[in-house]
């Protein structure tokens, strides 16, 4: 078996064999369904996840911060990050390894969000495009607020600061692209500058691929945020793997 | 096996290996010793190729711990200090998890453990989860870990810290095994075990080598205990 599928591997079961996926997922699958219900998904008489995907920003903020910040502040706590980095591996397959595991485990949190899917398509007759891209976009934005995460984690040997750092970081880039935020800096800013900050939002890229079109721009602007954290984690780490 | 030259490294103003060398032919097992602080670890994490040297480099079993990192932690058996380890996985899924990165898979997986698990006599924690052994299980499991490819050069740092005496005496029975076929670096406080196992001795100090001799003629030289020799050496130095 390659090394770096060992470590992920690793790292998928690590959530299973301790509580913490089960917690997460029982508060996660709560709270995705109360803010939906809350939203007033029956009284907008609408067969579409809008109100779902709506609130997954704001609850990412969150959970996923608290799934990335013990990926490396907990194994350089316990010293465990100088078993792993003395076997035959880079750091970069065991970067990649623990946070593409983190990433599938995500991913498995929101297939398990799968009865709201399937409410809608009892109650009504959806744009099944529509859902499928929301969920893509869902996933990618969880892949960022990792990425981010997975940085701090490597960063910071306390997983409280590595968690309260991420949560800030993640939180700009979505209230950046919030409408009132927007309105707020264009009474001072030139409108450039706005917009530029409007592009490195979350919430903009977000919102356009919920419209159902998977442009390039909102790809590769993931795509780059995803790659660009982790590369600088992975730089991170090595430079502090043994303090 | 390995050559080491001139390694240095600091953290901020603190020296800790200042111009370390010395080399370690297969068949010997090499006792590092000195006070607390001296910079055995430092050395040891350097040639497991853990931590960067500041300068100078190392060579094990022919390959630069500078260029080749991962070829040489892969004929490496190491052992780190306090044996860390994942601590919510079993001692069987842990030391599978080992084998699959080192690449060891199928049938000669099955192999290495049938031959690791009684040397290391784990046999009675094998399904047992790590943070439930006790500190000498811990420390076994550990080795157990460094010895799975059956690797030419070991480095092990304090393997016997917290074992009890009949642990200690299986730990040396089994590096004295062990050491014809590899070159082995051993790190300690406990000067009888460098005499019991050691064919070498370098004690150092603030990064420093100060001696670099056998137990035996270190014993002849000074006409005292091992003990001694080392208080004499390392507080007539460092003062």
């Amino acid at each position: 078996m390659h090394s770096f599928l060992a470590v992920f591997k690793r790292e998928l079961k690590s959530y299973f064999t301790t509580p913490l996926a089960y917690v997460f997922l029982v508060i996660f699958l709560f709270f995705s369904g109360y803010l939906t219900f809350k939203q007033g998904f029956y009284e907008m008489r609408q067969a579409d996840m809008r109100a779902f995907f709506l609130n997954l920003p704001l609850l990412f903020v969150f959970m996923v911060p608290a799934t990335a910040m013990r990926l490396w502040a907990e194994e350089r706590k316990i010293g465990s990050i100088e078993l792993l980095l003395t076997l035959p591996i880079t750091v970069t397959q065991a970067v990649l390894g623990k946070f593409l595991a983190a990433w599938l485990f995500l991913a498995i949190a929101l297939a398990l969000t799968f009865p709201m899917a399937i409410t809608v398509c009892y109650l009504g007759d959806p744009d099944v495009g529509l859902i499928i891209t929301g969920y893509i976009g869902s996933l990618l934005m969880a892949g960022g607020f990792l990425a981010i995460g997975c940085f701090f984690s490597a960063a910071s040997k306390s997983q409280v600061i590595s968690f309260v750092l991420s949560v800030v970081a993640c939180a700009v880039l979505v209230f950046a692209g919030m409408p009132t935020t927007l309105n707020y800096l264009s009474t001072f800013l030139p409108a450039g500058l706005v917009s530029a900050i409007e592009s490195m939002s979350f919430q903009t890229h977000f919102e356009s691929i919920q419209k159902g079109v998977l442009e390039f721009k909102d790809l590769s602007y993931f795509v780059l945020l995803i790659v660009g954290w982790v590369a600088a984690g992975s730089i991170v780490l090595n430079e502090r793997k043994a303090g | 096996m390995i050559e080491v030259k001139e390694l240095r490294r600091s953290f901020g103003p603190i020296v800790a290996v200042d111009g370390i060398s010395f080399d370690v032919e297969k068949g010997d097992v090499l006792g590092f010793l000195g006070p607390n602080g001296a910079g055995k670890t430092t050395v040891m994490r350097i040639l497991a190729c853990f931590l960067a040297p500041d300068s100078g480099t190392a060579t094990i079993c022919g390959y630069d711990i500078l260029r080749s990192p991962v070829q040489v932690r892969r004929s490496l058996g190491y052992l780190a200090e306090n044996a860390p380890a994942y601590n919510e996985m079993t001692v069987g899924a842990f030391l599978k998890f080992v084998c699959d990165v080192r690449r060891i898979t199928g049938k000669k997986r099955k192999q290495s453990l049938d031959r690791i698990v009684p040397m290391c006599a784990i046999e009675s924690v094998y399904h047992q989860t790590i943070e439930t052994l006790s500190k000498g299980y811990q420390r076994r499991v550990g080795l157990a870990q460094a010895l799975i490819h059956d690797p030419d050069v070991l480095i092990l740092d304090e393997p016997t810290d917290g074992l009890d005496p009949n642990q200690k005496h299986e730990v040396r029975k089994l590096i004295n095994e062990m050491a014809s076929d590899k070159g082995i670096i051993v790190s300690t406080h406990i000067l009888e075990e460098v005499e019991a196992v050691c064919s070498r001795t370098i004690i150092i100090s603030r990064g420093r080598i100060l001696v670099d001799s056998t137990p035996e003629k270190l014993k002849q030289k000074y006409h005292c205990s091992l003990d001694e020799v080392f208080r004499k050496i390392t507080r007539a130095k460092v003062a």
